[in-house]
């Protein structure tokens, strides 16, 4: 578990996030989402220490990260594991030396039970056979798998991820996403994804926090934020006019007004939520 | 002031190197990486340069020492010595400065801006002393030793230019090689050789490590290491002519 009790972080004049505080819960995906400019991904780097916070506390299973000492932050970071938005893969290494270099670094394992570990993570992000593959070969859902397979191979108890689905088209983000979360199911461990996609966010979102210009605006999960009453939150979530017809449609649906029994996908194919609900209703 | 600044975090940069290797092994390796890359990658322009420096002296010298009292020798003396001295350390580190300084700025550029450098933070990896720290020491084993080899095949390169244009014959060269030889010049060009190397290497690092921005602040940077390297280096030459000279 990571809980963030009241962090603030300014550049120069600027604050960027503003007294802060939430809680990740282990096992689940929790999730930071805002708009472009929010804070999440400075809010991020505060957590895994890339920036230093200017007030508050960042404390890991007990431990908090803004007082310890460096040697303890070096011990906590191999406890972390981090997909960047680029992946962040070394260009020079191929897919099996970037994947074993936390091994390497890190473990007195000889060659074979590192291979082993190496083509076992491999084989879980489902890149059998790319081990003698360059970054600059593969296409970037597989550098995507290639940073988690990279993450997660030293065990990590934290695995963060910053916006694991820029520049992924909606199918292999749902890879990416389904990847994400079962992982960190069978590990157990404490994830947290920066994103502002909204499959994500109704996927895999077990646990959200909203930022609105570095303020918490609203926490909950993919159940709730439907039907939340943050107007600043739903002036995010339902940016588009299908989800803000989906949105309507479950609303009926809970409702009654609509058909239960019917697929949402059917009653979209036959025209939609605009042929269903009038301005007035949408309205109320 | 932003000098000021530039000078107190290139000290914390240095300073930042000297931590105890997370896996010692995996630093050795990196060392002997760069040695290569330095060394290696550069081993083809400085022959190249050092071969025509020693030859266009020799015929640039012959053709100033016009003087029939002057015996022939003295033609190879003032090469060995001006290659010694000037040529082999300081032409061929200004050389290096672009050479090298650009892809050490440029590669950690790339490593900063495509988060490389942060994902080596995350895993608790030093990045200063396992990125920044093999690339001067393989340059202060490499560049030495390209500048030795430098001395050798400008001479020679001397020699060459020597016999085949009819200016002195090559057992004249060798005789004059061998008069009023100053082992100190030899230590001396050894000390430009190791200053040089550091100035190049920790300097490009710095520009290169310390890159915000995107592709277009990668190539800014590489620009303003070899600017840097060679003021630097040209500053350094002085300073060191004026004191151990």
């Amino acid at each position: 578990m990571i809980e963030i009790k009241n962090v603030s972080k300014s550049f120069g004049d600027k604050e960027i996030l503003k007294d802060i505080s939430a809680v990740m819960e282990t096992g689940k995906t929790n999730l930071i989402i805002g708009t472009s400019g929010s804070g999440k991904t400075v809010l991020q780097k505060c957590m895994v220490g890339l920036f230093e916070v200017d007030s508050g506390d960042i404390i890991f299973d007990g431990k908090d990260l803004t007082t310890m000492s460096e040697e303890d932050r070096k011990e906590l970071r191999q406890q972390i594991g981090m997909l960047f938005q680029g992946s962040a893969l070394f260009d020079s290494m191929t897919v099996e030396q970037n994947v074993k270099f936390p091994l390497d670094m890190f473990t007195k394992w000889n060659h074979q039970k590192k291979m082993d570990r190496v083509n076992d993570v491999l084989e879980r992000v489902e890149l059998k056979g790319t081990n003698k593959k360059r970054p600059a070969e593969i296409s970037g859902g597989m550098k995507k798998r290639v940073g988690i397979a990279r993450a997660i191979v030293l065990k990590p108890k934290y695995l963060f991820c910053d916006e694991p689905n820029s520049g992924l088209d909606p199918q292999t983000s749902m890879v990416i996403d389904k990847l994400i979360h079962e992982i960190t199911k069978e590990n157990n461990i404490t994830t947290v994804i920066n994103t502002h996609d909204m499959n994500s966010v109704m996927e895999i979102g077990e646990n959200i926090l909203y930022l609105y210009q570095g303020k918490k605006e609203w926490e909950g999960n993919n159940k709730e934020i439907i039907f939340n009453k943050s107007a600043r939150l739903n002036e995010f979530i339902f940016a588009s006019e299908f989800l803000k017809d989906a949105k309507d449609m479950r609303m009926l649906e809970e409702k009654g007004i609509i058909d239960n029994d019917r697929n949402m996908e059917d009653i979209m194919r036959e025209g939609g939520a605009n042929l269903v609900i009038g301005e007035e209703d949408r309205k109320e | 002031m932003k000098l000021f600044s530039s000078i107190g975090a290139y000290l914390l940069m240095m300073k930042g190197m000297f931590t105890k290797p997370e896996n010692f092994k995996m630093y050795w390796k990196e060392l002997m990486h760069q040695s290569v890359e330095i060394g290696l990658g550069s081993l083809g322009i400085v022959a190249v340069i050092s071969v025509f420096m020693g030859a266009v002296s020799a015929v640039q010298t012959a053709y100033q020492l016009t003087s029939p009292i002057l015996p022939k020798e003295t033609i190879s003396q003032i090469v060995r010595d001006t290659v010694i001295l000037e040529f082999a350390p300081t032409l061929v580190c200004i050389v290096l400065a672009g050479v090298v300084g650009s892809k050490i700025a440029g590669e950690l550029g790339n490593m900063r801006v495509s988060e490389q450098i942060d994902a080596l933070e995350i895993m608790g990896i030093n990045t200063k002393s396992y990125l920044v720290a093999p690339k001067i020491l393989g340059a202060l084993i490499t560049i030495p030793l390209l500048v030795i080899l430098a001395m050798v095949l400008g001479i020679w390169g001397g020699r060459l230019a020597g016999s085949l244009g009819g200016i002195l014959s090559a057992d004249t060269y060798d005789r004059g090689l061998l008069e009023n030889f100053v082992p100190k010049n030899v230590w001396f060009a050894l000390v430009k050789a190791y200053t040089f190397a550091f100035i190049i290497s920790s300097v490009s690092s710095f520009y290169g490590y310390n890159v915000k921005g995107g592709a277009l602040e990668i190539g800014r940077a590489s620009t303003i290491a070899v600017i840097t390297s060679c003021i630097l280096i040209l500053f350094a030459d002085y300073l060191l002519a004026f004191f151990i000279l």
